[in-house]
């Protein structure tokens, strides 16, 4: 209470100076720090450390010193104010990394290379005629096809299996692993196992079983297009089968154990329980799974551009995305093939958003 | 009684697929850590798995043929006579032993006989070799030497963590802020606003690189660390601010209603109060977005830019690969480094992680 009052009664100056130079401070102090840093010759450690130091103080420094001045003024402004201040900051870099930058390329990919005149669908025309494009087009259509279905019924499978074994936190934990792991490192782990050289000896695994069985060594992501694409999406299924292991195992534990002893009382054999029964209790955790997995795989990106760089009609939208951006500056394409992903995820957000409204959080 | 033994063998044949299964998986990795360790001649010669005991010809024997022995006649070995192709594919003789050259030029022909054998010879060059900037000598296979400079990884390493640790730290303090304000406090908007968050959770990064690319070059932030962090906040803003206000709109009412009552304002209720309540969650969500960030590629790709001097490690591993992608032994050991950090996480933190993960499901 005395705060409060003590507030009310601070002349309309101070708080005003106090508003003004906060503000100027930060900018002042912030800016300093950023011009010292990068133009410092640190020893790198040195350098790291109080980097870090800054990136984590600097944030918090932020909200504590407006939110010092934002209690300077009277109550019924501080709680019009205030609410301001917690989600400012996040809707400020929303909107300035994501949504604003959403927009630009919508408007960008109705524009020429170098974004200087509108060209109407140009850019959409050439993307589905384009050979290049088409075939990361349909390279995509092959990733979430063959990617997805193949993580699904594998992680269910899997989750199966480990709750009736006798070693299931082990089993998960292995298969759950390359979870962890950056794509780029699973790219070399796989482009050893497919690493093909001329000749009897094979140094990668799947050659010398090829060899071992008496069959020709190959080189199995240039050959053989389009079915290349398969051995990279493996490494997607490699990867995230976990995924959909853990959670499908956690609806599978769900799944009440008296309607299973009943089915199974009436005589149903285990797989007519498993279609029958366990299958749909589990259908609104497989959808969302599906759907996130199939997300995932429309913007995959690290693994093709490490095995391949594209190259073999290997391309997908997302590389495709890379090369039209940065390689050859085209803006347009580039956006274009930006906001066809978006128009594939789009009905993902529709399903999010009803399914947050079904939990009435909004 | 026959249910029951039923079920155990079938029990069995459940333990056996499973343990098939979990073997593929593990291989993978079991074979970059192997060759990782294995002499650079060893890799390109022999497959990891002649690391465990396999059959083959083992040499017993060495002959010394003289000096000037012509190797477009028929070379005499023992007694018989042999051409220079078949000895450099391997022939048998009489006795059941192979022969084939040692080293051509020398004149040194090797006597083989299949045995037991296990290629156990590993070493700590390799890592040397990616993480310091050293330049050191490589036995080739043929025998020649050559030398060839270090990948210095450790630079990159630093570089990564630098890179992660803000970009973690932020934008989940600023979630955390945001979260608490979406929860608990009114204001105009509130709805339409949290259902923006809720929309930008799947939203493909693709469709914000090319504006805050322009943005970042126009303002200096490119090619440094204050931009990638600015960056890796934005992006992953949306499932932070979601995951902690799932936790925070949970916390019970009288909680604040006391506080308020003792004169808290919102800023010592968020930070005495919340920020402690909601450590799991944090850490949750923290393990996520710091193993997003350490393994990112793209972001680091488009933002970091080419220079060494803050490339972070997935660049760096990607560069390798374009430029010797049949180094196995700098390749193996690389990804091993940069795999290190994400293991010790995983089998350390894994309930937090799994939990994250659970929660980051809505992003994909």
């Amino acid at each position: 209470m005395m705060s409060s009052a003590a507030a009310a009664k601070r002349s309309v100056p101070i708080i005003a100076f106090w508003s003004v130079l906060v503000p100027l401070l930060n900018i002042a102090g912030h800016t300093a720090i950023f011009f010292l840093l990068r133009s410092s010759s640190l020893h790198p450690v040195l350098y790291a450390i109080l980097a870090i130091l800054w990136g984590v103080a600097g944030v918090y420094s932020i909200y504590w010193s407006f939110n010092l001045v934002i209690e300077l003024y009277p109550d019924k402004w501080k709680r019009r104010i205030q609410p301001f201040l917690f989600i400012g900051p996040a809707i400020g870099l929303l909107g300035w990394l994501l949504l604003i930058p959403t927009v630009r390329t919508l408007v960008m990919s109705f524009q020429d290379a170098s974004s200087s005149k509108f060209v109407g669908f140009a850019n959409y025309a050439a993307v589905f005629t384009n050979r290049l494009l088409l075939t990361a087009l349909r390279n995509n259509l092959l990733w979430v096809v063959f990617g997805a279905t193949a993580c699904i019924i594998l992680g269910l499978l899997i989750a199966v299996l480990a709750d009736r074994s006798s070693f299931e936190r082990l089993a998960k934990t292995i298969i759950f692993m390359p979870m962890a792991i950056s794509f780029v490192a699973a790219g070399v782990i796989w482009k050893f196992i497919y690493y093909y050289q001329p000749g009897e000896e094979q140094i990668g695994l799947l050659n010398a079983i090829v060899v071992w069985f008496g069959g020709e060594p190959q080189a199995w992501t240039s050959m053989m297009q389009p079915w290349n694409n398969l051995f990279l999406i493996v490494i997607l299924v490699w990867m995230q089968t976990g995924f959909a292991m853990v959670i499908l195992s956690a609806a599978l534990k769900g799944v009440p154990e008296d309607i299973l002893e009943a089915a199974r009382m009436d005589g149903a054999g285990e797989i007519r329980v498993f279609f029958r029964i366990i299958i749909p209790y589990i259908s609104t955790t497989l959808l969302s799974v599906t759907t996130t997995i199939i997300v995932f795989t429309l913007k995959i990106f690290d693994v093709v551009m490490v095995m391949t760089g594209g190259q073999y009609d290997t391309e997908v939208v997302a590389t495709q995305f890379y090369r039209q951006f940065f390689m050859y500056q085209n803006f347009g394409y580039g956006s274009t093939l930006a906001i066809v992903l978006l128009i594939a995820v789009i009905p993902v957000i529709v399903f999010n958003l009803r399914q947050i409204r079904k939990q009435g959080e909004i | 009684m026959r249910r029951n033994s039923r079920r155990t063998g079938s029990k069995k044949l459940v333990n056996t697929i499973l343990a098939i299964i979990c073997l593929i998986w593990l291989v993978p990795t079991v074979g970059l850590l192997v060759s990782s360790f294995r002499p650079a001649s060893d890799i390109l010669k022999t497959g990891w798995w002649t690391v465990a005991p396999h059959r083959e010809n083992i040499t017993k024997d060495q002959i010394q043929l003289p000096k000037d022995t012509d190797l477009r006649q028929p070379i005499e070995v023992n007694g018989k006579t042999y051409t220079d192709a078949e000895l450099r594919a391997g022939v048998k003789a009489p006795d059941g032993s192979t022969l084939i050259w040692e080293n051509r030029r020398a004149r040194l022909i090797n006597v083989q006989k299949p045995g037991w054998t296990m290629n156990t010879r590993f070493t700590l060059d390799n890592y040397e070799g990616v993480l310091t900037g050293k330049t050191y000598v490589l036995k080739q296979p043929d025998g020649s030497e050559r030398t060839e400079k270090g990948s210095n990884l450790s630079r990159a390493f630093l570089n990564t963590l630098v890179v992660s640790i803000p970009a973690t730290v932020i934008p989940i303090l600023i979630a955390s802020f945001a979260a608490y304000a979406f929860a608990w406090l009114k204001f105009p908007l509130r709805k339409t606003l949290f259902v923006l968050v809720i929309m930008l959770l799947v939203v493909p990064l693709q469709v914000a690189l090319i504006p805050v690319s322009k943005d970042f070059s126009a303002l200096g932030l490119n090619g440094n660390f204050l931009g990638i962090w600015i960056a890796h906040a934005g992006f992953g803003l949306p499932l932070a601010t979601y995951f902690m206000y799932s936790y925070i709109s949970q916390l019970p009412k009288d909680l604040f209603e006391s506080a308020y009552m003792d004169g808290a304002t919102n800023f010592t209720i968020f930070t005495r109060l919340i920020l402690p309540l909601a450590v799991p969650s944090i850490a949750s969500i923290s393990i996520f977005q710091f193993l997003w960030v350490w393994n990112d590629y793209l972001v680091s790709l488009i933002f970091l830019g080419g220079q060494e001097d803050v490339q972070v490690l997935s660049m760096r591993i990607a560069n390798m690969v374009g430029s010797r992608g049949d180094a196995w032994h700098l390749l193996t050991a690389a990804a091993f480094v940069s795999m290190l950090m994400p293991l010790a996480v995983f089998f350390s933190l894994q309930r937090y992680f799994v939990r994250g993960l659970l929660g980051g499901s809505v992003k994909g």
